[in-house]
């Protein structure tokens, strides 16, 4: 029989398999930044030890770093510290640090395949739940707690039980105004944002397929979202043009980079490979989506209408109920038109230079309306040169939006970009808990193009219409 | 608040015996990390001192401690206890072990749902924190009976992977590694698995070139 994506990554990197327990396994790559590594550093030291593998580690600075005047030393204090405390450990243990004011700085999960540091059939983890966003490459990507990150810094592997596999297939060509952040919180509405716990979910068909790299990582990102220990996608032609010339990928056309890409080609699931579950999804079926509760699976096609409290289980009421109440919204409205104050592009989930791209290419011409506040927070340094090179800057600016410098930011509001209590925003990142964007703040989740859509027309909008 | 952090309950319990608390109920799905513990207080450097913001938003009007919020349950003084219990996909969301940190240091040494998230119950086993899936069914018995008796009692016996409802003899049976189940009966952690085990470490390393 066959084997799936998952299991020819999975068996290549257990080192062993401890009996009744879960498998140690062997991690190629593992990304740090400031906020979940510090202790992890800490119990280093406590113990008395090195960081094992330190060329196999990569920092970065990014969950709690301003977004405006980053040449200045950060004003929060306990930010400051922290980021300080990163570049004394990185220093300290042999780490390379991409910190503020480093070219390559960015969200850990934006600079890991832009610099080709990603490659497939790496194992990859990071002391973040998004990290499954680099399974796009054909890889096993995981987030991790901090004492996790202490046991890859101290022997570069980790225990981990193997998870149940299931497989998504999303075929057919999808719809006008419908990109794939859309086809991921469509699948979250679907099954629920606990529907893959427990699995591994790799993400097939015929529409992911089609979808560039960029595309692919905002799926995979959102995996968590559905509760999935780490999504991927085969690798293929895409991934493969991604990372030819990339800083840290192989030399093109070298030996090196044969001998890789020849193991890549093996990197997909054979046909007769069996998953645990399997999903069959329409293309077709799907519409601009946007989220109207506190956690991703509560999403509807933005035409739709929020659910009326007798289409809800009895035993999920309490739950429903105490989440439409903190969104100051009634069971049963249609949630296109909602008034909206904040827009918000960015995070790990849509900051790369095709989503600026995208939404550049859709406000060209426009202007944002009056009373709303837009921010776009590119994902790395290269992406905001990028977009300044390309006049992408110029575009955002004749439209009132305000390009800010790179970070998680809004996302999680652990720096000043925060929503105010009690106001709306229409969000690209990945999360609309209770107080994700600042305490009291309510987030509504969509693509690039539907936030766009809501910067131009100040509330909740259909993009199929505004376009050509 | 407490100095529970990173200490183990289950070591040296004599055999046969549970570890009987009464219990608070959280009876609330989908409770992920960013409520248990908001981002903003993960700015610390130490894994101490979580536990007074845990549950943070949900606990006091205006971010403020003056103001708490009289109908969520840790200002309930009607309910105690070392047995937290929530509601289904308890812990998901965000990777962030604070969320355990927070709950330990509280002073819980067990959480029970129907359903946890992944990346918090092994953050949970890493602290010495005891996850215990039951059945729907089960944990809705426990909601009703705390309700009806706020000093009802769970008992959760470790060795022989039981929980059980205390006034009523009630019992279900949970899952856990051989592996784990051992590292909280003695109170190790899997770095000291790891670092035993270097050598081999390097020799996968050299073999997988």
């Amino acid at each position: 029989m066959g084997k799936t994506l998952f299991e020819k990554i999975w068996d290549k990197h257990v080192v062993k398999n401890i009996e009744g327990g879960p498998s140690v396994l062997y991690i190629d790559r593992h990304f740090i930044h400031e906020v979940t590594s510090p202790q992890a550093f800490g119990g280093l030291e406590k113990r008395g030890l090195k960081a094992f593998r330190p060329k196999q580690v990569v920092a970065t600075a990014d969950h709690n770093v301003p977004t405006l005047d980053q040449h200045l030393p950060i004003k929060e204090e306990l930010s400051r510290l922290q980021v300080q405390k990163l570049k004394e450990n990185c220093e300290k243990f042999g780490i390379e640090l991409y910190g503020l004011g480093h070219p390559f700085q960015g969200i850990v999960h934006v600079i890991g395949p832009e610099l080709g540091i990603t490659q497939p059939g790496m194992t990859i983890v990071c002391g973040d739940s998004h990290t499954s966003t680099h399974g796009a490459f054909g890889c096993m990507a995981f987030g991790i707690g901090t004492s996790e990150v202490e046991m890859v810094l101290a022997t570069q592997c980790l225990m981990q039980s193997k998870p149940k596999l299931m497989r998504i297939n999303v075929e057919g060509t999808l719809n006008k105004g419908v990109v794939s952040k859309d086809i991921v919180l469509y699948i979250i509405s679907k099954i629920s944002a606990s529907g893959a716990t427990g699995y591994a979910v790799e993400f097939a068909g015929s529409a992911i397929r089609n979808l560039s790299m960029e595309a692919r990582m905002t799926i995979c990102n959102m995996s968590i979202e559905m509760g999935a220990r780490c999504g991927m996608i085969g690798a293929d032609e895409t991934t493969f043009n991604y990372i030819k010339g990339r800083l840290f990928a192989p030399p093109a056309g070298g030996e090196e980079w044969d001998k890789a890409l020849a193991y890549w080609k093996t990197l997909h699931t054979d046909e007769d490979a069996v998953f645990d579950k399997e999903i069959n999804i329409k293309a077709e079926d799907i519409e601009p989506m946007i989220t109207y509760g506190t956690n991703p699976g509560m999403g509807i096609g933005v035409t739709g209408h929020v659910p009326a409290l007798n289409e809800i289980d009895e035993k999920e009421k309490p739950s429903f109920q105490k989440s439409l109440q903190y969104m100051g919204l009634q069971p049963g409205i249609n949630i296109k038109g909602k008034k909206v104050d904040y827009v918000f592009i960015g995070s790990c989930t849509n900051s790369r230079i095709e989503d600026l791209r995208m939404v550049a290419s859709f406000v060209k011409g426009k202007k944002k309306a009056d009373d709303v506040e837009v921010w776009i927070v590119p994902g790395s340094k290269q992406v905001e040169k990028q977009a300044m090179e390309e006049g992408i800057h110029k575009i955002f600016e004749e439209a009132g939006f305000m390009l800010r410098q790179p970070g998680c930011s809004a996302c999680l509001a652990m720096n000043e970009d925060k929503i105010p209590a009690g106001k709306y925003a229409v969000s690209t990142s990945n999360r609309n808990f209770e107080g994700r964007q600042g305490p009291g703040a309510r987030t509504f989740l969509a693509s690039p193009l539907t936030a766009a859509a809501a910067a131009i027309t100040g509330e909740v909008a259909d993009v199929r219409e505004m376009m050509p | 608040m407490s100095d529970n952090n990173n200490k183990s309950v289950f070591q040296n319990t004599p055999s046969g015996n549970g570890f009987k608390s009464t219990v608070v109920p959280i009876a609330i799905e989908n409770v992920d990390t960013d409520q248990i513990i908001p981002a903003r207080f993960l700015k610390a450097t130490s894994r101490e001192g979580f536990g007074k913001n845990l549950f943070r938003d949900w606990r006091y009007e205006n971010d403020d401690e003056t103001q708490p919020k009289k109908d969520f349950v840790l200002n309930n003084p009607t309910y105690t206890g070392k047995i937290l219990v929530g509601g289904k996909n308890f812990g998901s969301g965000s990777s962030r072990e604070h969320a355990a940190w927070a709950i330990k240091d509280y002073g819980f040494d067990v959480v029970v749902s129907s359903f946890f998230a992944d990346i918090f119950k092994n953050n949970a086993l890493n602290n010495f924190l005891l996850p215990v899936t039951v059945s729907e069914g089960f944990l809705h018995k426990i909601f009703a009976a705390v309700e009806k008796d706020p000093k009802t009692e769970l008992e959760v016996n470790l060795p022989e992977q039981t929980i059980t409802l205390v006034s009523t003899g009630e019992k279900e049976s949970f899952d856990i590694n051989n592996y784990k189940k051992t590292c909280l009966l003695n109170g190790y952690d899997d770095i000291d698995y790891l670092l035993s085990m270097k050598q081999t470490i390097e020799e996968f390393e050299t073999a997988n070139k």
